[in-house]
């Protein structure tokens, strides 16, 4: 019998884990389908992770060679190479691996940190032939920093997520001619330092309201067909563009990864994709908690860190008996108001809540000069300024505890643009 | 000398291959794809049909309801997914209701057993999804749904097991009348065979115009899907049509045999083999499809893909013995219901074959069983064992197919070895799934390499020329 099993060793696995052991948990289980520690940062080489939480600019192998080192001084137990294959409501874990064979192990709690897939050419349905030279960010990522190898020559991205960006300026440095990034939105998905240091210093075009309507060549990629879109994201004919390039890589989004969540019954989040959690990350399932990308998608890997904390340490709490009683009667909903995707948490018991609650969201279209409101029935609890708000960039607010007190039954957040004067 | 040379692998050059394996006969197949399953059988609906859509009286007719007989014992020995779901036909007004009750009474006149015309309201009580708009339905429940490439894999695998050569990568290039039979000559090689038979797909009539002068032509009609996730895959139970029109059988919606959705097909008249997907023909698969199910989710859309079916313009099956080129036999204008029927085309043109006088002698061995691990479809108990006796099939590669890597083993050392990352994908499963080998593609390249002794950089995606990766970065490749 386990305390806790983390079902996943990246990032929000290894926070949450260290967590839990700083919280006083000692029989904990890592389990990692790959033969290392360290998730999608292995791939990662580039820098600029660890500046919120180290205040350091750290590749993504020194990030997580920071919680493995971590991990190392305490007595969490790991196994590589293994394969969750089922979680089970009463909190039983079975995995398979080469070295252990098949498993059913018994956990008092669980994290759930399996972290997100890209969406590929069949989820947005792009027309065309279908030859190789087709492949997402990440696993063309995965082919130049793990392999070593190049998987083609002449390049056009679809999408500007960040990966997306930062294979632009890796495939460039490694030789390869990047002709454009193509982006359906009007605005880009991905950090603005990325769009500066991978396309700009390039001189590599993005295009914005534009998206690839055709894929030629018939055992590898020839050309691709960029159009033009209109106000409601449809190609406007006669703006194609027609790119000569043997690869296309897509960045066009990120799903989190819940097949076991799904299949243990838990209550899932059709905005976010992830569990619907309560403030400390529960998810419906007692002693269940997920945190990291298989949650929500993040930006940035230091708020996966801080999430999966809050994670690790909830779950110590819960089987070392620390919960409070929290009662119907405290339970808050969060609503998304205008001008808000999702919230994270979905929910949360009020007597749980220390002394802030974090409250992470995204906002459905870029605003200037806005304030996020956050009101309960008639009555506005709180306001928040901010100068600049996008799709691409996760927010996040703290309501202190004392101004939860006063709300009732619901708290919507809604962005509100203050007009310029 | 051959007795036998088969053009084409496809369901009905392999059925053929697997029917001949049967007796005391020198057999090659001669492909000019990388792989077996490359045209039609690997892009099509999946369906078994009942068989009340043929003309009573023609091959097509006769051919189906005897294939999908046949198709039962052998997806069982051979152990292809195969799962007899049924199909509805649905009517949406009182003169499509007409059609439904014809195609009743063609189907039973087809000899299709067990028939049914619903209410619309009976029908939706079994298919709680699908349209208020439908008044009627024809219920099938013989129709069955199986894993097209993989019964094409069994056969020929199982061919292969007996004794037939399959020539891969060998497009027949001439084909000459000799005293005792054929020279065909394929892939730089020629193959001296007393009997050719043709089953050459959308190329049909380009082959048999190297033997003889060409009575039909072959309008390549071509077929876009969309491929939904298993979480739309239990949107409805059964096999949904359509009323079909003189364009086909229409947009059918219907689960797969590993739980997916399948929705399409359109049909458009195409050059050649045309695969390409289109934005209007997928819109229009959308729409046809929301009109029997409207609550079809297509963001969970995984994959689209297109195939060309080879439809003649006979209006049916040509199967026979060509005029002007006494040994050569076809089997051309194999469209829809070609999945269906490939077995009983095959046991016909045999019985051709013997009527012209070529010796049937049965094997004295004849190994008529193909089995392959499915670790996804076993129980915990089961995995155990499997685990404990070889642990290789306790690495999962394919995470969103639970696919291991004594599966992608058994694959690349299966009969008619795979060449290329989408040979694994259809002989393993591995990349079918939501990811589409996102994270198993740079696994299974290395599995290929280290098996086959190639390199990342010769490895292909699929058909040749189709190759994966440039070349190796500044710093070199990393291992292997």
């Amino acid at each position: 019998m386990y305390d806790l099993i983390v079902v996943g060793g990246g990032p929000a696995g290894l926070s949450a884990a260290c967590a839990a052991w700083d919280n006083g948990l000692r029989k904990i289980l890592i389990v990692e389908r790959d033969h290392e520690l360290g998730g999608i940062l292995n791939q990662c080489i580039h820098n600029g992770f660890g500046l919120h939480y180290f205040k350091e600019e750290l590749t993504g192998p020194e990030y997580a060679g920071r919680f493995i080192q971590l991990l190392g001084q305490t007595g969490v137990e790991v196994r590589l190479d293994a394969m969750v294959l089922e979680v089970t409501p009463d909190r039983q874990v079975h995995m398979v691996s080469k070295k252990e064979g098949y498993r059913v192990e018994q956990a008092r709690s669980i994290v759930l940190a399996m972290g997100c897939r890209e969406r590929t050419r069949g989820a947005i349905g792009i027309p065309g032939s279908r030859p190789a030279g087709v492949y997402t960010a990440g696993a063309a990522q995965r082919y130049v920093n793990m392999e070593g190898w190049l998987p083609g020559n002449r390049v056009v991205i679809l999408g500007s997520g960040d990966i997306g960006l930062i294979m632009a300026r890796r495939m460039t440095l490694e030789g390869a001619k990047v002709l454009a990034c193509v982006e359906l939105m009007p605005y880009s998905s991905g950090l603005n330092r990325n769009i500066v240091q991978c396309l700009h210093d390039y001189d590599i075009p993005l295009y914005l309201s534009h998206t690839v309507t055709e894929i030629r060549g018939e055992r590898r990629v020839e050309q691709v067909v960029v159009s033009r879109v209109d106000g409601r994201r449809s190609p406007i004919p006669g703006t194609e563009m027609v790119f000569d390039c043997d690869t296309l890589l897509l960045s066009v989004g990120l799903i989190p990864e819940n097949e076991l969540t799904r299949q243990a019954g838990i209550e899932m989040d059709r905005r976010t994709n992830g569990a619907v959690v309560y403030e400390n990350m529960e998810t419906s399932l007692p002693g269940v908690f997920a945190c990291g990308n298989v949650c929500h998608v993040h930006d940035l890997v230091d708020f996966v860190t801080a999430e999966s904390q809050r994670a690790g340490a909830a779950a110590a709490r819960y089987v070392l008996g620390g919960e409070r009683a929290g009662g119907e009667s405290a339970l808050l909903q969060l609503k998304n108001g205008d001008g808000v995707t999702y919230t994270v948490p979905q929910r949360l018991r009020r007597e749980q809540v220390d002394r802030m609650c974090e409250v992470f969201f995204r906002v459905n279209r870029v605003c200037g000069d806005s304030e996020i409101v956050v009101t309960s029935g008639e009555t506005q609890i709180a306001a928040f300024k901010r100068e600049h708000l996008a799709p691409g960039e996760m927010e996040h607010i703290s309501l202190p505890r004392a101004l939860l007190d006063r709300a009732e039954g619901e708290l919507t957040v809604s962005i509100r643009e203050v007009e310029k004067q | 000398m051959y007795d036998v040379v088969i053009i084409g692998s496809g369901i009905t050059g392999s059925a053929a291959a697997y029917e001949l394996s049967k007796y005391q006969l020198k057999v090659a197949v001669l492909e000019k794809e990388n792989d077996v399953a490359q045209g039609a059988t690997k892009a099509n609906s999946a369906i078994l049909h009942a068989g009340y859509d043929p003309v009573p009286g023609s091959l097509m007719a006769r051919l189906n309801v005897r294939g999908v007989e046949l198709a039962r014992q052998l997806c069982r020995d051979l152990d292809v997914p195969y799962e007899p779901i049924g199909s509805f036909v649905l009517a949406f007004s009182q003169e499509q209701k007409a059609m439904v009750e014809q195609l009743y009474r063609r189907g039973v006149e087809n000899g299709v057993p067990g028939l049914q015309v619903l209410t619309g309201d009976e029908a939706r009580a079994m298919e709680p999804n699908l349209s208020p708009q439908v008044v009627a339905a024809l219920y099938a429940p013989s129709a069955a749904i199986c894993m097209p490439w993989e019964y094409c894999l069994a056969l020929a695998e199982t061919a292969a097991v007996n004794g037939v050569e399959f020539y891969l990568e060998h497009p027949v290039t001439a084909l000459e009348r000799v005293d005792e039979g054929w020279k065909v000559t394929a892939g730089g090689q020629v193959f001296a065979s007393r009997y050719v038979i043709s089953a050459a797909g959308v190329e049909a009539a380009q082959v048999h115009a190297l033997a003889a002068p060409c009575p039909y032509a072959i309008h390549p009609t071509r077929g876009e899907y969309y491929l939904m996730d298993k979480s739309e895959g239990g949107r409805v139970s059964r096999v949904i049509f359509q009323c079909p029109s003189e364009k086909g059988k229409g947009v059918l919606v219907a689960p797969t045999v590993d739980g997916n959705l399948i929705v399409g097909p359109n049909a458009q008249v195409v050059d050649g083999e045309d695969t390409r997907n289109t934005a209007a023909g997928l819109g229009y698969v959308r729409e046809r499809a929301a009109e029997s199910v409207p609550s079809i989710d297509f963001r969970q859309s995984i994959r689209n893909f297109a195939g060309v079916r080879a439809v003649a313009d006979t209006g049916d099956f040509v199967i026979g013995p060509v005029e002007g080129a006494p040994g050569f036999f076809e089997a051309a204008g194999i469209c829809s219901p070609g999945l269906s029927a490939a077995p009983a085309v095959a046991e016909y043109l045999a019985q051709l074959l013997s009527r012209d006088g070529l010796e049937l002698r049965e094997k004295e061995r004849f190994q008529n069983t193909r089995k392959r691990v499915r670790f996804n479809r076993l129980s915990a108990e089961e995995k155990a064992a499997l685990v404990a006796a070889n642990p290789a099939y306790g690495r999962v590669i394919c995470r969103c197919e639970t696919v291991t890597e004594g599966e992608i083993l058994d694959a690349i050392h299966s009969p008619i070895p795979p060449r290329s990352v989408d040979g694994v994908k259809r002989r393993a499963g591995a990349g079918l799934g939501r990811c589409q080998g996102g994270f198993c593609g740079p696994r299974v390249v290395e599995l290929l390499c280290r098996e086959q002794g190639k390199r990342p950089g010769d490895m292909l995606q699929d058909r040749a020329g189709s190759w994966m990766l440039a070349r190796e970065t500044k710093g070199g490749a990393a291992h292997v």
